[in-house]
């Protein structure tokens, strides 16, 4: 069994380090001197150039290592060491696993989110544990007085053939003070003892006895608990308030309205805040504060349009919030408005007028899509402890470098007097990405000049998120008489954000094709939600493919299968942004272990789907059946090409959790709002999926490659809306169009 | 204000707190058993369960002034040494995800296989569907029930 620390305290941390006398410390600079958002811009653009890892060695032999990626149930805590100690040469089950500190220099981006994890730490971490090795061994080789190619290692010993051997903390100190070996050899897949080979969540024991890890967890001493009362509706703001009853309820310290960023403060493109004038109540238990919040007697104005500075993708820009009160149905029927008008090309192939022009049949089809809360099972929250020269904040934050430079700015405090420690966090889902909840916690702990954790009632954070933007899109496809596909166009607009990937499949595979895209603002704020964009383009997409493959008289799957030999053998264009071979690897797998076109499987309504995002490939069999008058999703069968699986049972999981999860959101997914006010605020009207709704098999099998490890934690889930669409309609003889799937007919499938 | 003696995890702790404090957040704020989740705070999602005399109860609504002698059992205590059967299944089968919800999985869990030493799959369906579990790993919950179950 692993164990596992949390490093709640860096300053504790490095002192202890320090104090275990001759450890080995090892570290690799992040080389590149960038400002924190270039930074974030270079791992957005996968442009970074080298990380680092972190490896511990006390003389009597524990041997830690230190996670560097937040943790949000995607199980790096265990994956990623598994790649240090695979080159390392140790046994697994004598490691140490912690939690690490932030420092970007020395533990590379810390940016979980992407499904980047994996993918970003895959050399750097190995190459930490084969720079380690190599020390230990020189170090064993100088003691020894016998060449380093002598000395091998096993399981954290060293030895040489004359008879004498060391364990990995004999040598830690001597090691320490060698120079950090570059250009080293790393193993080939086929001699992975620990890579590839499930492995135990390391905080699984932690995790089942209830210790805590949380954020909501964090506890210091003299710690006060805040919350915040939010305008009622978004486009409003607070105009005044009167605290004198909730100041006189019992454990209230205090009541006051503060910015949270001043007039032409220069955001970044993950500083999104919902509102900024703060109504804050503080107090020392969390249920006193609540009440205490039942008590404000506020004021609300409407807070009209409102300028922001914007300084993230794309440069800096102005950027006017309408201060609109909003309405979802209104919202769509502007969104339809928008569609008729033309929009921005952003790719054009052959010439798809012409082919539309001389099409025997034309298919349109229109795909909408809601809002969509992040509802992490874990609400906001953030511990901070500010004081006139320096800053402690602990919590959930999916990237600790993002929000360094804002706390900077927001405190006045220079970066190295911000500590910043990374709770485990309960869900993330993008959500987490911005720290708007963070730089709260941090103004609230200076005005209060106290130790503060700031939480979000579910109902803050449900009616006070960043959401998934609303979409539409209309797939148009062009079929000769010969029911041949000749042309193919996709017009995708959004609030306040297009959902079109221009350049993904069937992009490639088609003569004349056509990809426009439009978008329309709003005050209701979004941001990254599970797989961005492809959330809603691979529901949309591979239900339109799924009734073009019906209209032209042929399977589904093979419809995909020829279009991606076509985008294979000749691609259309430039800049095909996808692998048709990998791509058509998880369909056929899919087809192969889903039984596709067997008898035995005629009991059921199948729907496939596939899709790539995220640089990974997936596709799903859906096997639906009616369970008390109702469609039902009994079984899935996942096919995924992510390169190598790390932790393959966690892989699993992952996966699973990603299928139930899109089966979820496509039945029951939904935010709405009525002149600015959510219409969903807590679980009682937000559905969730729940454990009766979930399949009762879901097969998952990965493509057996050495192609270096992509993410899993979004690839699986943006193709699950597409199968479930398709399955529906083998089940119910109706299409389905807009999210979610329970809304198109009153409530019921 | 008011001072009670609960009854938590087989020890008697006094706190000093206004009556309709739910017993949540005595745990969490008041006795540092952070174990018990907050989630929504209207019993609509299980994170917060525990067992009074047993039997799987939501803290979030159960006001301290009703608990009287009942004996409350959180996740710290369900076990010493982590060696409960449905602790050891979850470890067995890696059910957690984020881990956030699983505390009260666990105990809704535990409470069921007390009443239930053998249920079907039918019953662990009906029992579960009050938990919430956000990351999806329903599939594992259930697994992991039926391997305690043989515990």
């Amino acid at each position: 069994m692993n164990n596992t620390t949390n490093t709640y305290n860096r300053r504790s941390f490095l002192k202890s380090s320090a104090l275990a006398g001759g450890g080995l410390m090892l570290s690799f600079n992040w080389i590149t001197k960038a400002s924190a958002s270039e930074k974030l811009e270079a791992v957005l653009a996968d442009q970074w150039s080298e990380l680092t890892g972190y490896i511990k060695i006390t003389p009597d032999n524990i041997i830690k290592i230190y996670n560097p990626n937040p943790e949000f149930g995607q199980n790096v805590m265990t994956s990623l060491p598994m790649m240090v100690a695979e080159e390392l040469d140790v046994d697994w089950k004598n490691i140490t696993v912690e939690m690490g500190y932030h420092d970007n220099v020395k533990l590379g981006p810390q940016f979980t989110g992407g499904s980047n994890s994996i993918r970003m730490y895959w050399k750097p971490l190995r190459e930490a544990g084969a720079a380690a090795r190599q020390m230990l061994r020189q170090a064993a080789a100088n003691a020894w007085g016998v060449p380093i190619e002598e000395i091998t290692t096993k399981s954290g010993m060293l030895h040489h053939s004359n008879g004498k051997s060391a364990k990995y903390g004999d040598m830690a100190s001597q090691a320490a003070a060698l120079p950090i070996p570059k250009d080293l050899k790393l193993k080939a897949p086929k001699d992975f003892t620990i890579i590839s080979k499930s492995k135990k969540n390391v905080e699984g024991k932690k995790l089942v006895s209830g210790q805590p890890l949380f954020g909501m967890d964090y506890y210091a001493e003299g710690m006060l608990i805040a919350m915040i009362q939010h305008p009622p509706a978004f486009g409003m703001k607070l105009s005044s308030f009167n605290a004198t009853q909730a100041l006189k309820m019992p454990g209230i310290k205090d009541i006051f309205s503060i910015k949270l960023y001043e007039d032409g403060f220069e955001q970044t493109g993950f500083d999104t805040r919902t509102f900024n004038d703060l109504l804050v109540v503080v107090g020392k238990s969390t249920w006193e504060v609540m009440n205490a919040r039942k008590k404000l007697s506020a004021k609300w104005e409407p807070a009209g349009d409102i300028k922001e500075t914007i300084n993230g993708r794309g440069g800096k820009k102005e950027v006017i919030v309408p201060g609109k009160l909003e309405t979802t149905s209104a919202q769509f029927e502007l969104m339809a408005e928008m569609a008729k008008k033309p929009a921005q090309e952003l790719r054009k192939d052959g010439d798809p007028e012409s082919a539309f022009k001389n099409a025997a049949t034309i298919i349109e089809r229109t795909y909408n899509a809601p809002f969509l809360a992040h509802n992490c099972m874990e609400p906001m929250n953030f511990f901070a402890n500010v004081s006139e020269d320096k800053a402690l904040v602990a919590g959930p934050v999916q990237a600790p470098g993002w929000i360094e430079p804002t706390l900077s700015k927001l405190l006045n405090l220079p970066p190295e007097k911000i500590e910043i420690q990374m709770t485990r966090m309960g869900g993330g889902f993008g959500r987490r990405a911005y720290g708007q909840f963070a730089f709260e916690a941090a103004l609230i702990s200076k005005k209060m000049k106290a130790p503060v954790k700031l939480i979000y009632s579910r109902e803050d954070d449900m009616t006070y998120g960043i959401y998934r933007p609303m979409y539409t899109a209309t797939y148009r496809a062009a079929l000769d008489a010969d029911k041949n596909l000749i042309g193919f166009h996709v017009k995708g607009g959004g609030i306040p954000e297009h959902p079109i990937h221009a350049n993904r499949f069937p992009a490639g595979a088609i003569d004349n094709y056509l990809a426009e895209g439009w978008q329309l603002p709003t005050n209701i704020t979004i941001g990254a939600w599970r797989a961005p964009r492809s959330n809603f383009n691979a529901a949309a997409e591979q239900s339109f493919l799924d009734e073009v493959a019906e209209a032209m008289g042929k399977d589904p799957i093979q419809l995909r299968l020829d279009l991606l030999k076509r985008a294979k053998e000749n691609p259309v264009g430039k800049n095909n942004d996808y692998n048709p071979e990998r791509y058509a690897g998880v369909l056929e797998l899919a087809r192969n272990k889903s039984g596709w076109g067997k008898t035995e499987n005629s009991g059921y309504s199948r729907g496939i789907a596939a899709y790539f995002c995220h640089n990974s490939y997936a596709a799903h069999v859906v096997d639906m059946v009616t369970r008390d008058g109702e469609p039902y999703v009994e079984r899935v069968t996942s096919a995924i090409d992510c390169g190598i699986v790390i932790n393959p049972d966690a892989a699993i999981n992952m996966v699973q959790g990603a299928v139930v999860d899109g089966i979820g959101n496509a039945f029951y997914g939904t935010l709405t709002h009525k002149e600015g006010v959510s219409e969903q605020t807590n679980f009682h009207n937000y559905r969730l999926i729940r454990h009766n709704e979930a399949p009762k098999k879901i097969d998952v099998h990965f493509v057996q490659n050495e192609i270096d490890p992509t993410g899993l934690g979004e690839p699986p889930f943006p193709p699950v809306f597409g199968a479930v669409a398709n399955a529906l309609y083998k089940n119910t003889g109706k299409r389905y169009y807009n999210q979610p799937f329970t809304n198109e007919n009153n409530g019921d499938i | 204000m008011a001072k009670y003696n609960l009854k938590i995890n087989g020890k008697t702790r006094a706190v000093d707190v206004d009556p309709s404090t739910p017993i949540l957040w005595v745990l969490r704020d008041h006795l540092q058993l952070v174990g018990t989740k907050y989630g929504c705070g209207i019993a609509q999602c299980g994170s917060c369960t525990i067992h009074l005399n047993g039997t799987a109860m939501r803290s979030c609504m159960l006001p301290v002034s009703s608990i009287g002698k009942s004996e409350i059992t959180t996740i710290e205590g369900l076990s010493e040494k982590v060696d409960h059967p449905v602790q050891k299944a979850w470890i067995e089968h890696d059910v957690a995800q984020c881990g956030y919800c699983q505390s009260g999985q666990i105990m809704t869990a535990a409470a069921l296989l007390r009443d239930n030493p053998n249920p079907s799959e039918e019953d662990i369906e009906a029992t579960m569907s009050g938990n919430i579990c956000r990351c999806g790993t329903y599939l594992r919950i259930k697994e992991a029930i039926i391997t305690a179950s043989k515990m």
